[in-house]
């Protein structure tokens, strides 16, 4: 992308006028989406985008500047402008020599999505497209697309790291629509992993398209969902957002320092039920939100958050790494070269127990079983959350009954977690895209089979 | 046509142009050319955070091949970019399927309205120093911390300015191009000693830097913050809820995916089968007016180059309209409302820009003080995962006060409010005076709605 005298020479440049620590960091990244709707191919789309962003901080300041032009002028250009955002006015410092990190891929890309004719993508959707119809008559529209990217990145800093990275992201989306008694329901499902054109191997497309269209007609059939509180079961892979909103957001360092975290200070306190081990795992192969490194170099790791409910440490970008005197945990990301990178979540996910899921469920008397929740929200400050409950099933002495819907699950994070009193021995992850200061990244979550013991359910039925 | 802003855009367009020049035999073509300056500042603690400034640039093109559609983008006006953006639409084209309603706009459509001639760009903006931009910043922060002595911290606060313009051309001799500036404070308090924690948030919007008022973004963070102070869950129960400006905002917002005329073709709109009928109380009237200078949505042109103009969406109750872009209006026998939005990154949808209740004739606390008790909210979560425009189900978290004897009682927080779009169009009792255009594609305004499920303890 930018040859390593050009890095050095931008690096020199950003720091001529003072800094503590500069980087650049460059990307390229090419994508390729098709959708198909009312049974016809609207569209085959591609795109691409090119650039690189400086970063100069200065004691508390950071300045940023980015430019789509890599050519030596725009470089320089960026760098000057984020050493002047930066209020650099000092002597030059002195960079250390760049030395190349040697990071190995997580994953194996096994098929480069470039290089699968364009005619391919475009027969999936059509196979997607028949197999939710096949599902019922009740069926009405369907609306499939696939998406693919290849992102590559270079990472260079004052500190001497120089590191580069190559993410190939496929996925796929089903959205089904039910006409019946109560109106239109709808059902989506979108799989996605850090992986080429063997997603499709490994997910048939029909199963997506299956799995949306049954999920629209069980909502069909569906009663309004009851309010009040009541013990809730999440099916595994099903509750991971929760976990996500719930605790994960208040465990990322910047918010922690600018005491907008109910954990702030907790570290080696009890904060969950003895049950609960949350990792966040930025080297899981092959999961939505995999890289070899973050977007400041950083090699990506293991690093468990809560261990048998203690809280063990937060997540770290490089900024608040520095200010903490410690190394940074892989979690500095950023949704393109235009944005500052910040703390933020990988793969995060919950361990497995001991309990068969069968007999958790056997073991709630009446209760809401949740098989699929939409997204979410949290204050972090306060630790309050919601999420919206896709589909969902009333548990009636022990036994999985009727369908509910349009309901939102709301609860306080640290109390949620200390009320999980059963875990599965059974484990699953959900693909999404996890929003933080307008920035957009792919995140996976993922948890067993498990029971919160009492939720608040807003539903409309009394 | 002419676009009226042609000359100070020349750039843009004359690149939009080019592109659309690029059009073989058999083929159409379209550019849609857009740039963006854009500066944030951040503070914390009373020293700047972050202060980042960019200008981005990109082109989206569209080519049509026998009612094959094919798309590329490039975030870059590099002619190198630029060129391998229009062979790959072109490329593209051949695997879309033929759609006999396909197409750009055309001449007839852009002349269905005149553009309207709107104040949107104010150079004075681009002018502002980086040092005062910081400084409101920084003003609002502190503005914030001493607006009331509870309010121990402020989680975040910062400005922001974009300077936005774009161009489009096509093969049809469509031209137009747009620009437009804004900026905001933002400021989010943290009220509350130790064991208890609320946050409030406050914001001032405008085109430039005058427009601003600093104080009384902080103000709203910290009454917000405040208000809240010792809430708690309050009893499950069926009860009236007043709707803040902020929260009716983003309930229009929804009300508009639902009048959007590509849901409604395609059966994914809880409105698809009810034009015509009576869908809401008799006092509501809505419309989408992107030819108001003062919403924030304003622009003379959308995204397919058609001049825009007010779409009248319910009149007294009843659903007369729905918005839409070119392909939408020629599927249903209709013409564009001029509701094409897009970036470059894609092709266009369809989207309202500035949504906006008719307002009531009874000040907000008059409202208030006719109810024997209701649930005031000021704010609520979760309203993508918990509300759908398809089925109209609608349930979100929310926090505010209780209202009784015409004020504020005891806050309330960690509640659900749940009934249907269509039922809380149907309960609407009564709108309010104040109305005021905010960010976010509609107007803000105090509603009553008459009943709805609170879910708490």
């Amino acid at each position: 992308m930018i040859d390593e005298a050009l890095v050095q020479q931008t690096l020199h440049r950003a720091l001529a006028h003072g800094g503590d620590f500069a980087e650049v960091f460059a990307e390229d990244r090419r994508s390729t989406t098709a959708t198909l709707d009312e049974g016809r191919v609207e569209e085959l789309g591609s795109g691409r985008l090119v650039g690189a962003g400086v970063r100069v901080v200065r004691g508390e300041t950071t300045g940023y500047a980015h430019t789509a032009d890599l050519s030596p002028t725009g470089l320089a250009e960026a760098a000057d402008a984020a050493a002047a955002a930066a209020r650099a006015d000092g002597g030059g410092v002195t960079i250390v020599p760049l030395t190349r990190r040697s990071v190995d891929p997580p994953h194996g890309v096994r098929v480069l999505p470039e290089t699968v004719a364009k005619a391919r993508k475009v027969e999936l959707l059509a196979r997607a497209d028949e197999a939710a119809r096949s599902e019922s008559g009740a069926i009405r529209q369907v609306t499939v697309s696939y998406a693919d990217a290849r992102r590559r990145i270079l990472v260079a800093s004052s500190d001497g790291v120089l590191a580069e990275d190559d993410q190939v992201r496929t996925r796929f989306f089903v959205n089904a629509v039910a006409a019946g008694d109560t109106g239109l329901q709808t059902g989506t499902e979108a799989p996605g992993r850090t992986v080429g054109f063997e997603l499709f191997d490994e997910i048939p497309p029909e199963a997506v398209a299956q799995t949306a269209a049954r999920r629209a007609l069980s909502k069909l059939s569906a009663r309004p969902a009851p309010s009040g509180k009541f013990p809730v079961v999440l099916e595994r892979g099903a509750g991971g957002v929760l976990f996500h909103e719930a605790c994960g957001h208040g465990l990322e360092s910047d918010l922690v320092g600018r005491d907008a975290s109910v954990f702030r200070g907790r570290i080696g306190a009890r904060v969950a039920s003895p049950l609960v081990t949350l990792v966040d795992d930025g080297a899981l192969a092959r999961d939505w939100g995999a890289a070899a490194i973050d977007d400041e170099g950083t090699p990506t790791g293991r690093n468990v958050l809560i261990e048998d409910g203690v809280l063990t440490d937060y997540m770290w970008d490089l900024l608040r790494a520095r200010k903490g005197g410690r190394a940074s945990s892989g979690n500095g990301r950023r949704e393109t070269y235009q944005h500052l990178p910040m703390v933020r979540m990988t793969n995060t996910y919950l361990l497995p127990g001991p309990e068969d899921p069968s007999e958790l469920i056997r073991q709630t008397h009446n209760g809401l079983y949740c098989v699929a929740l939409g997204g979410g929200q949290v204050n972090t400050a306060t630790g309050d959350f919601v999420f919206g409950i896709t589909e969902a099933y009333m548990i009636e002495s022990g036994e999985i009954t009727e369908p509910v819907r349009g309901a939102q699950l709301i609860g306080n994070g640290p109390e949620a977690l200390r009320a999980i009193d059963a875990v599965g021995s059974d484990f699953d992850t959900w693909a999404g895209t996890c929003g933080k200061d307008g920035q957009g990244v792919p995140v996976s979550a993922g948890q067993p089979t498990l029971r919160v013991a009492e939720l608040t359910v807003g539903g409309t039925a009394a | 046509m002419s676009a009226s802003e042609a000359d100070d855009l020349s750039d843009l367009l004359e690149l939009a142009r080019r592109v659309a020049g690029e059009a073989r035999a058999g083929e159409h073509v379209e550019a849609y050319v857009a740039r963006s300056r854009e500066t944030e500042v951040k503070v914390f603690g009373g020293q700047v955070e972050s202060l980042s400034s960019a200008e981005t640039a990109g082109v989206g093109v569209r080519v049509l091949v026998d009612g094959r559609t094919g798309y590329a983008w490039a975030g870059t006006l590099d002619p190198k970019a630029v060129a391998e953006a229009v062979a790959e639409a072109r490329d593209n084209s051949g695997f879309g399927e033929p759609d006999p309603d396909a197409g750009l706009a055309t001449p007839e459509d852009v002349a269905t309205a005149g553009p309207a001639r709107l104040d949107l760009w104010r150079p004075e903006l681009l002018a502002v120093s980086a040092d005062d931009k910081v400084g409101f910043a920084l003003e609002v922060e502190a503005a914030t911390l001493g607006a009331d002595p509870r309010v121990r911290g402020v989680e975040s606060a910062d400005y922001t300015d974009f300077a936005l313009e774009a161009a489009v051309a096509s093969s049809l001799g469509v031209e137009a191009s747009s620009r437009r500036t804004g900026c905001s404070v933002y400021a989010s308090a943290l009220a509350g000693t130790e064991g208890e924690t609320q946050t409030g948030f406050g914001f001032s919007a405008g085109r430039t830097v005058d427009d601003l008022d600093v104080a009384a973004a902080a103000r709203d963070a910290a009454e917000r913050a405040t208000r809240l102070l010792g809430a708690r869950q309050s009893a499950s129960r069926r009860v009236p809820v007043v709707l803040d400006p902020l929260v009716t905002r983003s309930v229009l917002a929804l009300i508009g995916a639902a009048v959007n005329g590509e849901a409604v073709l395609k059966g994914r709109s809880m409105f698809a089968e009810r034009a015509g009928e009576s869908v809401a109380a008799p006092m509501v009237t809505l419309s989408d007016d992107p030819t108001c200078a003062d919403a924030f949505g304003a622009t003379p042109f959308d995204g397919e180059g058609v001049p825009t103009r007010r779409t009248a969406l319910i009149d007294s109750g009843r659903l007369v309209g729905f918005l839409h872009n070119v392909y939408t209006a020629r599927r249903s026998g209709t013409r564009t409302t001029g509701s094409a939005v897009r970036g470059y990154t894609a092709p266009p949808g369809v989207g309202a820009r500035a949504l906006s209740l008719v307002p009531g004739e009874r000040a907000p606390e008059a409202l208030l003080a006719a109810v024997p008790e209701a649930l005031y909210v000021q704010s609520v979560s979760g309203l993508h995962s918990g509300t759908d425009p398809v089925s109209g189900d609608f349930s979100v978290g929310a926090e505010g006060c209780m209202v009784r004897g015409g004020g504020f009682a005891e806050p309330v927080r960690e509640v659900t409010i749940a009934s249907t779009l269509p039922r809380m169009l149907l309960d609407m009792m009564e709108v309010a005076n104040d109305l005021t255009w905010l960010p976010g594609g509609a107007a803000g305004v105090t509603v009553l709605i008459g009943d709805m499920t609170m879910s708490g303890a």
